[in-house]
């Protein structure tokens, strides 16, 4: 393995490292501070509908007094009901149960993308990333049109006659699976293509020619190695999944919980800013505790490996 | 090119600009969906020279939550009075100039009164369109569920789970509003519908709750499309869009006949008000159309075609008569009776509200 050369500490290596701290500072730090700041106010009936609020012209005098009426109480709203807890819950259950059938299905996608013809691989790729030329949204409410009960999907099986009733999909969980599944596989078949094309594959004419038969040397060999692949897609869709309030709302029913749209109905309909900070900022922990841990995980098999 | 001649180019073409902004007068409208004629946004530029930028929504909340933050661009708003009321408290709006609003003579004084429990001496509002909430049904459907003496003339038809039990194949669709459906519940539970105490609040909710499992989906917009295509047969809807979904029907000639009714216990009776923003970035433009908005032949125009009564005293007469001659829209003045108004709820009980309805939405 190559070692990467480390950046020399001189004025260009400096500036070159500080662009993604700066970046992160600007675009994540800044704003999760001030979300940090709001869920530890109050509701008022104003512009913002919080108080207080930071008036840097008020001098530091006001800025201290300021941050004295700051406090935790909205954090403690949130132990207090279980709606948030169940919501969680919920969301982390239907984000993982999505994250598997991604990966059931994306898997095979990847394998044969990266088993097929050299010269047909760039088509391939191109179709699997063809969906996004369309806006999101609208393939969301395509699905809507697919799944009703007078849908396409219904009528398809009425005609053929494998059922008698129309299904009912439409606001169900099933539905969200779909939609999740659908709208996500890309993100999982990606990750998971590059790391199955670089797979060297005289590893694998080595097992055949020793006589492992070709279902263990795909579990030996194949499995583990894509196995960073399978991890870093299963990620990417795991993480917006969890916080995902579109494709729950349009295809989900009421009794679908998750996060992202109690979060919703916390700001729109309760228009309780504080208590909606809360809940992200929670969110946001829950999220990235998972996160530091696998990364220091992957950190340490690096160094036994060097 | 000589940096002289750059800067003089430079400088023409500001000069240019600043013509064309003089030129460019836009008022930007944020009504509910569905809810004009576009015609009249067309007259209005051919008229006075002034383009509308025209954006929809279709929750009261999600309005609230848009002008609580600020900056929303928006130079006229359609809030419902229960809403209009707190905005004007957390100082949303800019006070009405009356000097620009000369047709203001041709509002119906009756409507003002009424309005006035939100917006006292109607200084930041003018009425749009003011309807009910009430029941939205498939007539075939509800029949050949509930039989010929289907009870579509009161809430028993949404409130008792036996009826809601045999309706739940064909599908049942209600407002996701819960200012709406809890005094509702409450009329029909012989309450106050105005009533801010949580018990009651959560007598409305255990209510909800028994015929929450016959519920399709809570919406606010997607039932005018569901009843029209015969997706669902009954929808607790507001009276317009219900119209509307009737005349959608009637047009497509699809086999569906869509109705509205009033409750005989008793609807909401709710005013949707225009507003200016205090931060409105075109105020005069804003005035100029609310002022042709009140014109008689307009509003006249504006309710022919939603299907909702309006609060334009000088625009009745031009009404076409299946509009003001509906009772659905235009109740008799017995009915007038049994309709009640209801005031918004002060923020923890708002939140004990909106816990409530988010508990009987989700089961949880």
């Amino acid at each position: 393995m190559d070692e990467p050369v480390p950046v020399k500490r001189t004025l260009g290596g400096w500036t070159l490292i500080a662009v993604p701290y700066v970046w992160l500072l600007i675009f994540f730090l800044a704003p999760f501070l001030i979300v940090f700041k709001i869920s530890l106010s109050q509701i008022a009936v104003a512009i913002p509908p919080y108080i207080p609020t930071f008036d840097l012209a008020s001098g530091w005098q006001a800025f201290i007094e300021n941050l004295g009426e700051l406090s935790v109480e909205n954090y403690l709203w949130l132990t207090e009901d279980d709606l948030y807890w169940k919501s969680y819950i919920s969301s982390v259950v239907i984000a993982g149960i999505s994250t598997f059938l991604t990966l059931l299905i994306g898997y095979p996608i990847a394998y044969g993308m990266a088993r097929s013809p050299q010269s047909l691989r760039p088509t391939l790729l191109m179709l699997v990333i063809l969906p996004f030329w369309t806006s999101f949204l609208i393939r969301v409410y395509a699905w809507i049109g697919i799944l009703k009960n007078e849908g396409l999907l219904n009528q398809l099986l009425l005609a053929i006659g494998v059922i008698d009733e129309p299904l009912v999909i439409l606001n169900t969980n099933i539905a969200v699976y779909i939609g999740i599944v659908y709208s996500y596989l890309p993100f999982l078949v990606l990750p998971l293509y590059a790391s199955l094309e670089r797979l060297d594959g005289s590893l694998l004419e080595a097992a055949e020619d020793l006589g492992c038969p070709p279902w263990l040397a795909f579990w030996k060999i194949t499995l583990p190695l894509s196995l960073p692949g399978v991890i870093a897609g299963c990620f990417l869709v795991f993480i917006p999944a969890v916080g995902e309030f579109v494709i729950p709302d349009l295809l989900g029913g009421s009794d679908t919980l998750m996060i992202g749209k109690t979060l919703w109905t916390e700001f729109f309909n309760n228009r309780d800013w504080p208590v909606s900070s809360a809940v992200a900022v929670i969110l946001l922990m829950i999220l990235v505790i998972p996160i530091v841990l696998f990364q220091n995980q992957q950190q340490k098999i690096a160094e036994k490996e060097a | 090119m000589s940096l002289k001649s750059m800067l003089t180019g430079v400088a023409a073409l500001s000069l240019l600009s600043g013509a064309a902004i003089a030129q460019d007068r836009e008022v930007r409208v944020y009504n509910w969906s569905d809810y004009i004629d576009e015609s009249i946004l067309e007259d209005f530029t051919k008229e006075t020279g002034i383009e509308v930028v025209y954006d929809v929504f279709d929750s009261n909340e999600v309005l609230e939550t848009k002008l609580l933050a600020g900056g929303t661009g928006y130079d006229i708003v359609v809030p419902t009075g229960t809403f209009l009321a707190r905005q004007i408290q957390a100082g949303v709006f800019a006070e009405l100039d009356k000097s620009k609003l000369p047709n203001l003579s041709n509002m119906w004084t009756d409507i003002e009164e009424r309005v006035q429990k939100y917006d006292p001496g109607n200084a930041y509002s003018i009425n749009y369109m003011w309807g009910t909430t009430g029941i939205g049904y498939n007539v075939e459907k509800v029949k050949a569920a509930l039989g010929e003496d289907a009870p579509v003339d009161s809430w028993d038809l949404f409130f008792k789970p036996e009826n809601m039990e045999k309706l739940k194949d064909c599908g049942v669709h209600v407002l996701d509003a819960p200012t709406e459906m809890f005094p509702a519940a409450l009329k029909y539970l012989g309450l106050d519908p105005d009533s801010k105490d949580p018990a009651d609040i959560e007598k409305a909710g255990d209510l909800l709750k028994t015929i929450r499992p016959y519920v399709q989906k809570f919406h606010s917009s997607e039932y005018i499309n569901a009843l029209a295509n015969g997706d669902i047969c009954l929808a607790i809807g507001w009276s317009g869009d219900v119209l509307q979904a009737r005349d959608r029907a009637a047009e497509a000639n699809n086999g569906v006949t869509v109705e509205y009714s009033i409750p005989k216990e008793g609807a909401l009776m709710w005013f949707d008000q225009m507003a200016i923003p205090a931060d409105a970035p075109h105020s005069d433009e804003a005035h100029e159309f609310l002022n042709y908005i009140m014109r008689p032949d307009v509003m006249a125009k504006a309710s022919n075609y939603v299907y909702y009564a309006n609060g334009n005293k000088a625009s009745q007469e031009l009404l076409n008569e299946d509009v003001i001659g509906d009772p659905a829209i235009y109740p008799s003045e017995e009915a007038v009776k049994n309709l009640y108004t209801v005031t918004s709820y002060p923020p923890k009980v708002n939140r004990i509200v909106t816990r409530t309805w988010t508990s009987v939405k989700s089961g949880q």
